[in-house]
């Protein structure tokens, strides 16, 4: 006997619970503190902060745990709070050059003014599971001295190139100029090539990857090279109206690369070498390069190539990089589609109806 | 469940939003039909579960409403049961199953059997706003085909589905024009609704989050799915009625019973079956309702 399906309410209720309690795991082993995934898990937490588009280390954490450590799900929850908040003002643009660096490589000079700075990497480690960390017991040296003091002055490679003209110069937009903010005003293309930048700097880290990636193996390609790279905190200004002169609100860290791209020239432009760009929250070393490939690739109208890639084709790549939207839409298919069902399955009945009744009716008469 | 959520505003959104996304709302009812793209924001629930319909529903509602939640017809399944949880929390609204109770109805899938009156509000969530989205993908190219009225590509589809399957093979999110003017997706609710929007008394209107667009049917709009005149637009039909309340009108959901493949039909949309059974309409697997 059927009964309408009913107490979809308190089946909610006990699978929230039952998360909650999966979440907490093995209740013997110590439960994971918000200090411990800020300070342990660093590049999850910046990952967050990057896609969450919201700078905050301790609710990035926060988001991390409530989300049993998936981060898209993180990310989900920072842009549900991030949307809550009200602006009270617009910052200065940060000025990478003046970056406190943790890192600086470039890959297109040996040595250049202010030198290389590997920092904390991961390159050139071997991937060998260090069994060493099993060993919870030991006692961690302190830090010891800072080591070397770096220059002050680290010029940006492509200044250097900008000097003899090698390079496209970049133009600030008139100081009036009102910056597009995507996560405001929905996408109108043809886009400019700030709302493309910020689509990519909250875009999926695996996306981007794949979609520059994809540039590199052909359907798009741009001959890049990493001009450079660099990490480290930089101030973070704003001014108030009331008092007419920057002041500074605090320090963030970011990732920023600057890709050389190489360019025959076109009818309109001489040849010369183009840029790249990407910038992300944290260190985000993987998704700031995607991300420049991409952006890169995303210039081509503007710089007269062929558009032959998905990565050159702005409508695909804005509409498809946000892990928030897509992963709700694809997931949305978990949701009862019973009546659409039953629709089809009247239509696809009737047409097979009408398919035997045809058959039959050709078996009668033998014909085609 | 009678608790309103501290330290968020009254629906969620902060006042400057709603007021953003009247305007749009308004901007839309002033042109039927046509898609009026909205600073889209981040709610709580994830895109592609009723986003749009959430912010539209929390820019209209107000303390006074009373708010009805259905998903496919029904008022408990659990997406219905989330968004409505979700506005009770934050708005301390009263809600309901009845839909003649209602003065907002936020839906996915359906419109209910009853008519509506000119004091309710329909509010549908829209996956896709864009009805021309499957026959040409670009977006710079739909809005400059609605600018110009240029409808041909549909109308070749639907041509080419009679040529090759003798009949018009969209069953649900079924093309209509509205007010003469613009194509519009009804949101995939099934084609035996499109009727119901047509001079429907109550404003309607369709919010489509992750796209970032607001349309809107005007109360007592023209709205015409479309068709040929050899093949006039048809409705589905059923050749059981609903197994509980007997109803021969109604949409029916296919219920699969057993192993064996047995099947039954039921009303999908709940509320009207409880109603009829209120009434005294009782099916051959149905049992009678104390009326109220």
């Amino acid at each position: 006997m059927y009964v309408a399906v009913k107490g979809g309410e308190r089946a909610i209720e006990n699978a929230h619970q039952y998360l909650a309690e999966e979440r907490r795991g093995d209740v013997t082993a110590r439960e994971l503190s918000i200090a411990q995934i800020k300070s342990q898990m660093t590049l999850a937490v910046d990952r967050v902060m990057a896609e969450g588009s919201l700078y905050d280390q301790d609710l990035a954490a926060l988001a991390i745990k409530q989300a049993r450590g998936d981060l898209i799900e993180a990310i989900f929850l920072l842009r549900a709070f991030r949307t809550t908040l009200s602006r009270f003002a617009m910052t200065q643009p940060i000025d990478t050059g003046s970056m406190q660096v943790k890192r600086r490589i470039s890959a297109t000079y040996k040595d250049l003014p202010g030198g290389q700075v590997l920092g904390p990497t991961f390159d050139y480690t071997h991937r060998l599971l260090d069994f060493s960390l099993l060993d919870e017991t030991k006692i961690e040296p302190l830090p010891g001295d800072e080591g070397c003091e770096l220059p002050e002055n680290m010029p940006r490679v492509t200044s250097i190139l900008n000097r003899d003209d090698m390079i496209e110069q970049e133009h600030p937009d008139a100081e009036d100029d009102a910056v597009s903010d995507i996560t405001r005003e929905p996408l109108d293309f043809p886009t400019d090539r700030a709302s493309r930048l910020q689509n990519l700097a909250r875009g999926d880290e695996g996306f981007l990857l794949a979609m520059g990636y994809s540039t590199q193996r052909g359907y798009g390609n741009n001959h890049p090279f990493a001009g450079e790279i660099r990490m480290g905190e930089v101030e973070v200004e704003i001014i108030p109206e009331d008092l007419g002169f920057p002041i500074i609100i605090g320090e963030i860290a970011v990732t920023e690369c600057e890709l050389i791209n190489q360019f025959k020239g076109s009818s309109v432009k001489p040849p010369q070498f183009t840029r790249g760009y990407g910038l992300a929250f944290g260190h985000s070393e993987r998704k700031v390069m995607a991300m420049a490939l991409v952006d890169r690739a995303l210039r081509a109208k503007e710089l007269g190539e062929t558009v032959v890639g998905p990565a050159q084709d702005e409508e695909f790549i804005m509409y498809h990089s946000d892990n928030v939207e897509s992963s709700g839409f694809v997931q949305h298919l978990k949701l009862p589609h019973y009546v659409d069902f039953q629709g089809e399955l009247e239509m696809v009945r009737n047409l097979r109806a009408e398919h035997s009744g045809k058959e039959q009716e050709v078996r009668k008469t033998g014909g085609v | 469940m009678n608790d309103v959520q501290q330290g968020y505003n009254f629906a969620y959104i902060d006042e400057q939003t709603k007021r953003m996304i009247r305007r749009a709302i308004i901007k839309a009812i002033a042109i039927p039909g046509y898609q009026v793209p909205f600073g889209s924001r981040e709610m709580p629930l994830p895109y592609g579960w009723g986003t749009g319909g959430i912010q539209v529903t929390a820019s209209v509602i107000g303390k006074n409403d009373i708010l009805k939640v259905i998903d496919q017809g029904a008022d408990d399944t659990t997406n219905a049961v989330s968004i409505r949880r979700f506005f009770a929390r934050t708005t301390g609204v009263k809600t309901t199953e009845k839909t003649s109770e209602a003065s907002l109805i936020q839906t996915r899938h359906r419109i209910p059997e009853q008519r509506l009156n000119e004091k309710q509000i329909m509010i549908y969530q829209v996956p896709i706003p864009e009805p021309l989205r499957w026959l040409e993908a670009r977006e710079k190219q739909t809005r400059k085909m609605h600018a110009l009225a240029e409808y041909g590509l549909m109308h070749v589809k639907l041509y080419e589905d009679i040529s090759r399957f003798g009949r018009i093979a969209t069953s649900y999110d079924y093309p209509v024009l509205v007010n003469d003017r613009y194509l519009m997706a009804p949101s995939p609710i099934p084609k035996f609704d499109n009727p119901k929007m047509d001079n429907m008394p109550s404003l309607q209107l369709f919010g489509a989050g992750r796209e970032k667009r607001i349309y809107a049917i005007p109360p007592y709009t023209k709205v015409t799915s479309l068709d040929f005149e050899d093949h006039p637009f048809e409705i589905q039909q059923w050749e059981e009625n609903c197994a509980l309340c007997s109803s021969e009108k109604s949409y029916l959901d296919e219920v699969v019973m057993n192993d064996e493949g047995e099947r039954m039909f039921v009303c999908s949309d709940t509320d009207y079956c409880e109603k009829r059974r209120r009434q005294g309409h009782i099916g051959p697997m149905g049992t009678a309702l104390a009326a109220e």
